[in-house]
């Protein structure tokens, strides 16, 4: 288990990542990470790889402080977690060659002995879907989704529980995005993985994602199961991301919602609720008061003051009975 | 498949020799010198005549079919002084650079991939001695060590190496930033194998460039030091002592300065003009400050 706690991260003087906590359970589990840039997302992870230092707040695992491990406990970590970031054209090196780069982690983390490298290269490649032939190629020789895939590989060499996937898809094409989307989903059933999914795609994080928190500026601002939280969103906020993609958005057309504004300088966030200059429902409190991150309905949290008025039926239903742990593993095959 | 590729390489050469002629001709002057270099004693026609044999009968003799360069006061050859004399530059550079890189490069990368104290402590070391003007330093070391083609090599690579410091700490320094390296972190590569296999290699292309430029400068420092007595000595072969040996006989005989001159301009030139092309070659976007 993977928990973030009143996690805060500040480069000179903004607070990119302000309080946030999250806890992601044993796979296989995926939980969502949605925002627009600068919301922080990005931040979050590079703080769970321990790539940037914390301001405030601590990173566990298993209860364990991972900003505390040294030595062997902490190459355990790196064992346990990896990362795959947006870009994979400048995540491998663009000197190394494919083979030698997974080969790198399988010699780093000494996960099987040195004469069987090649062989488990050539398994990883496949596991991945790309040839062998692959491991003799550069970076700079693979399209963008086969780059990605090769980062997806090197990642899962060291055999980890839990992955970070940073936004592993925008930067594809469409077409080639369902395919890893695609093969995400077949991993994390093969290898029981739990991941963080950090996108501003709220269509990826539902075919993908058991749960999802929204964050803006660097704060969560709903969380919940993601089957509920976007059949019946409780944050403006959250509505407006909804609307902006079609295919959630076909049922619900005419409550289309559109954020005015852009996101504010987060190195001066608005005083009270951080989204109030662009709330369609702002009053007098919201400018005021700084809402917290409460809970709605069991596993639902909001940060708004005017979720149960805004949201009437939702409260009332206390659920709804959209049970999002049952429903979103059904869909991660039809959605493809 | 092998020859596909074997044409496909010799047709990127030739393409590459007419985009770039300067690099060519350069590259190809250097390649000769080091074959004169290595063969030194089936191109000499008198290879004893590089060592201290003295032909009393011979002296001074200008330039005829017997001795195309002529002979100096002692009577030996010329030309084959002068073609030994391509193995002593050739060698001192090959030395001084192989010294200043070992020690300037391994600095410069931990420098620039550490930062902070790691960084100040190795780059004010290295700015203590590029404090010194570099053929005053190399001076005054000789004077000290005493003049031989040994304590030149020493005293060259004393004031070089921090050159490449210099410029190696830029390139890790920059290489740091790179997602690569993040990434490389996040998988938990140790230190020493993501300086030796990821931020060296990223970082070389310029250090390549450096040391082509820096084989004709450390041949023109070496022969400046010969030139001035504290570098080789009598017998040995050295472009710049014999500059410095003929230069009593200037007037009257020539031959003497001018073919040891000649030699170290067209070696000096051909390593600058490689130099130059292979920074164009290899990154026309970096421009190098030196």
């Amino acid at each position: 288990m993977l928990e973030v706690r009143a996690l805060h991260v500040v480069f000179e003087s903004v607070h990119a990542v302000d309080g946030v906590s999250l806890t992601l359970p044993a796979g296989p589990f995926g939980l969502g990470i949605v925002g627009e840039s600068g919301s922080g997302k990005t931040t979050i992870a590079r703080a769970v790889m321990r790539l940037i230092p914390l301001a405030g707040g601590s990173v566990l695992l298993d209860g364990h402080d991972v900003f505390r491990l040294r030595g062997g406990a902490l190459r355990a970590y790196r064992r346990a977690v990896q990362i795959v970031f947006q870009d994979a054209d400048s995540t491998l090196d663009p000197r190394m060659r494919v083979g030698p780069a997974i080969r790198e982690a399988l010699r780093v983390h000494r996960v099987v002995s040195r004469d069987e490298f090649g062989h488990r290269v050539d398994e990883l490649l496949e596991e991945v879907g790309l040839e062998s032939a692959t491991s003799s190629r550069f970076p700079h020789e693979l399209s963008g989704g086969q780059r990605q895939r090769v980062a997806i590989a090197r990642a899962l060499a060291v055999e980890p529980r839990t992955l970070i996937l940073d936004e592993p898809t925008s930067a594809l094409d469409v077409t080639v995005q369902a395919r890893i989307l695609r093969l995400i989903a077949e991993l994390r059933e093969k290898r029981q993985l739990a991941y963080f999914l950090i996108s501003h795609n709220l269509a990826v994080v539902q075919q993908l994602c058991e749960e999802a928190a929204v964050l803006y500026l660097g704060q969560v601002i709903e969380q919940g199961p993601t089957g509920q939280l976007l059949s019946s969103p409780a944050h403006p906020y959250t509505r407006a991301l909804r609307s902006a993609v079609p295919e959630i958005d076909i049922a619900d057309r005419r409550a289309r919602v559109v954020v005015p504004g852009i996101v504010p300088d987060p190195a001066h966030p608005p005083a009270g609720c951080r989204f109030n200059p662009r709330c369609p429902f702002v009053v007098q409190r919201c400018r005021e008061e700084t809402p917290l991150l409460r809970r709605l309905w069991a596993e639902h949290s909001v940060a708004c003051h005017r979720a149960e008025e805004l949201n009437p039926v939702l409260v009332s239903h206390g659920g709804r009975g959209q049970d999002a742990l049952g429903q979103t593993p059904d869909n991660l095959g039809s959605i493809f | 498949m092998s020859e596909v590729a074997i044409t496909t390489r010799s047709r990127g050469v030739a393409r590459l020799a007419r985009k770039n002629p300067l690099l060519a001709w350069g590259a190809l002057v250097a390649a000769a010198l080091i074959v004169v270099a290595l063969a030194a004693p089936l191109i000499a026609p008198h290879p004893q005549d590089a060592g201290s044999t003295m032909h009393p009968a011979a002296t001074l003799q200008s330039p005829s079919r017997a001795h195309p360069f002529g002979t100096d006061m002692y009577g030996r050859d010329e030309l084959s002084r002068v073609v030994y004399g391509a193995r002593v530059s050739l060698s001192v550079a090959g030395l001084v650079l192989i010294i200043a890189v070992a020690i300037g490069v391994p600095l410069g990368i931990a420098a620039g991939y550490f930062g902070g104290v790691v960084d100040n402590i190795i780059m004010r070391v290295t700015d203590v001695f590029l404090a010194f003007p570099a053929l005053l330093l190399s001076l005054a070391l000789v004077s000290v060590l005493g003049p031989s083609v040994r304590n030149a090599v020493l005293a060259i690579s004393v004031t070089w190496w921090p050159w490449y410091t210099r410029l190696a700490r830029g390139q890790a320094a920059s290489v740091r930033g790179r997602q690569f390296i993040e990434s490389c972190r996040a998988l938990g590569v140790p230190r020493f194998r993501m300086l030796w296999r990821h931020v060296l290699p990223n970082s070389v292309t310029p250090l390549i460039v450096q040391v082509s430029l820096d084989a004709g400068g450390v041949i023109l420092t070496a022969a400046a030091l010969s030139f001035l007595g504290l570098g080789a000595q009598d017998p040995t072969p050295e472009w710049g002592l014999m500059v410095s040996q003929g230069q009593d006989f200037f007037t009257t005989q020539w031959w003497l300065v001018t073919f040891p001159g000649i030699a170290i301009l067209i070696t000096a030139m051909a390593f600058n003009l490689m130099g130059d092309g292979l920074r164009e070659v290899l990154d026309p976007k970096r421009v190098l400050t030196r």
